[in-house]
């Protein structure tokens, strides 16, 4: 087929009918940039409004251009809500839940996927439904359990909830991975001494490497973006996370839209910087979540 | 390889290994399991949060079935699945088919995935953070308005209205959700042999007949877990409805997991709360069982 195929390739080259379909293109080309644009133009009124001034927005309403560029609602922004802290407490939440989460995952499939314990299947269903299950159905007992420990109001609750229900995710998809683990290597292993541990981490974590930071990134930005339980368990300015400081102020009155955009602008900023250097990894992870 | 050391190397990997699940499964009980046991015992009391629950067995399940607002946020969540599986797939087919099919291949790669990434940046944002942007955009005073008048039209009060603003979370929705398939169906276009599309072509199919025959059967798999994976999220959704609306106005933008947490944290009847959240899993473990089920008896079939 292939001989065949390049012949008709070269003949389907040289047609003349070709040519329209090369004007047709660009009619492709302008419609799906046009609707990629449309998905653009809330970042671009937003951006537009961040740099205004109170009295410039107040004169020419949303859609002019700025007279001048002022920061004043990207400080005015910063300095309320004290954002370096709530930038801290992001970091501290999503990265711990990212290692730990990725730990407690590899641990789970370690003993399901190579393992192979008995009754596996029923246990990655167990982690299965967990990952399925609504945050309302487990909200208010883990809300009045921190009250009881004393973990309400710090980022230690939510990095432990979020360890877990990541690492729920997590274990599923590893489970998989680690399913079809070649043999050889283990049984190598096995030849030369190495025990359970130093199987896991001498051979097993080098050569899963790619989907394990794949799932750290993935843990990482999910927690960040998390809203719900840090909603519940979060009430304090200290031990805010970023998406919260912008939500906890959005009913003050005295935010004006200026403040507003910028507030936003500097909440979206760092997972769009987070997006555009992991591009490809996360696009990796999402495919590589697809396929399993 | 003496007999012996094969044996033991083979009958290594099934003992043992509970260990590992140790942590795991302390974690999940006290995170998961326990809790979840407890929501389904509160659903099954009266309880404000302060005191002790008062058991009243399924008063709360039978008070849900004749509760409107209930039934207006079950409602609501058909409109979710609208906005966030139903569009963004179809589109999502046809906008990744056509990147993929004609940007990527009359204008290479990386117009490609530039429009790609451009659809999908909406999708890396915190959805609250989304929210609170568009909650903006749709205010009276605010940039949507602003350009209704520009041409000439009125200015409404998008999400205060119960006529438009259901549709707007939807229109917010979809705009959340674009980038996700078009992100999958891509990828799984890189698996399929180009020369299927390439021998269709030359044999004259039209773009839609290629789209049909070919790139919707070779992806089917992705189509199931697109479809999943945004039914599940479009049951749970919360932040948008939380940051646009707060579920108002009149209930009209309303959705089980916000009317779940308004009975949790604010009307303090944490019974009737966790009724609806118990409710609201159910559909959830039904719906991912039913679309599960149908998938295996697709692949077997072909």
């Amino acid at each position: 087929m292939s001989t065949l195929t390049l012949g008709r390739t070269r003949a389907a080259r040289r047609d003349p009918d070709r040519y329209k379909q090369g004007a047709a293109r660009w009619v492709v080309l302008v419609l799906v940039a046009f609707t990629a644009a449309l998905v653009l133009v809330p970042f671009a009124v937003m951006l537009m409004n961040a740099f205004k001034s109170p009295a410039d927005y107040s004169g020419n309403g949303p859609l002019s251009w700025p007279e001048s560029f002022q920061l004043d609602g990207l400080r005015t922004y910063w300095q309320q809500v004290r954002f370096e802290g709530k930038l801290l407490n992001s970091i501290v939440i999503s990265g711990a839940v990212a290692v730990l989460g990725v730990v407690l995952s590899l641990l789970n499939a370690y003993a399901l996927g190579i393992g192979r314990v008995r009754g596996r299947l029923w246990i990655v269903a167990a982690f299965l439904l967990a990952n399925m299950i609504p945050q309302e159905a487990l909200v208010y007992p883990l809300y009045a359990m921190a009250k009881a420990t004393g973990l309400y109001n710090s980022r230690l609750s939510v990095i432990i909830i979020f360890t877990v229900i990541q690492s729920a995710f997590g274990t599923y998809l590893l489970a998989s991975v680690l399913g079809t683990f070649p043999k050889a290597l283990l049984e190598a292993a096995a030849l030369d001494g190495a025990g359970r541990w130093t199987t896991l981490w001498r051979v097993v974590v080098p050569t899963v490497r790619p989907t394990l930071s794949v799932l750290l990134i993935f843990f990482f930005i999910w927690t960040w973006n998390e809203f719900f339980i840090p909603l519940v368990m979060l009430v304090d300015n200290s031990t805010q996370t970023v998406p919260l400081a912008l939500a906890s102020l959005q009913g003050d009155r005295l935010m004006d839209a200026t403040t507003t955009n910028a507030g936003a602008l500097i909440s979206l900023l760092p997972t769009v910087v987070f997006f555009l250097i992991f591009q490809r990894t996360l696009t990796r992870g999402v495919t590589v979540g697809a396929v399993k | 390889m003496p007999s012996s050391t094969l044996s033991r190397v083979q009958a290594r990997p099934s003992r043992g290994y509970w260990w590992y699940l140790l942590p795991g499964a302390i974690a999940f009980t006290v995170v998961v399991a326990v809790p979840f046991a407890a929501n389904i015992y509160l659903s099954l009391t009266k309880w404000s949060g302060i005191g002790d629950p008062r058991f009243v067995g399924l008063d709360n399940y039978t008070r849900l079935l004749h509760d409107e607002v209930f039934w207006t946020s079950f409602r609501n969540t058909a409109a979710m699945v609208i906005a966030m599986v139903v569009v963004p797939t179809l589109a999502g087919l046809v906008l990744a088919a056509t990147l993929f099919d004609v940007i990527g291949r009359r204008f290479g790669p990386k117009a490609a995935s530039f429009l790609r990434a451009t659809f999908y940046l909406p999708q890396v944002l915190p959805v609250v953070v989304a929210g609170i942007l568009w909650g903006w955009l749709l205010r009276p005073d605010g940039a949507v308005n602003a350009f209704a008048e520009a041409i000439g039209l009125g200015a409404h009060d998008w999400l205060g209205d119960p006529g438009t603003a259901l549709p707007m979370v939807m229109l917010v929705m979809i705009w959340v959700q674009i980038g996700y398939p078009v992100v999958i169906f891509m990828a799984a276009l890189q698996r399929v042999d180009p020369d299927l599309y390439e021998a269709a072509e030359i044999d004259g199919a039209s773009w839609w007949h290629r789209f049909t025959a070919i790139t919707l059967p070779q992806i089917r798999p992705e189509t199931f877990v697109v479809t999943l994976t945004c039914t599940i999220a479009a049951l749970k959704v919360f932040g948008p409805v939380w940051a646009l609306t707060r579920g108002g106005p009149n209930n009209a933008t309303t959705v089980p997991s916000y009317f779940a947490y308004n009975a949790f944290f604010n009307k303090l009847q944490v019974g009737y709360g966790a009724a609806v959240a118990t409710a609201l899993t159910l559909l959830i473990v039904a719906i991912s069982i039913g679309f599960l089920k149908a998938q295996g008896r697709v692949e077997e079939a072909s």
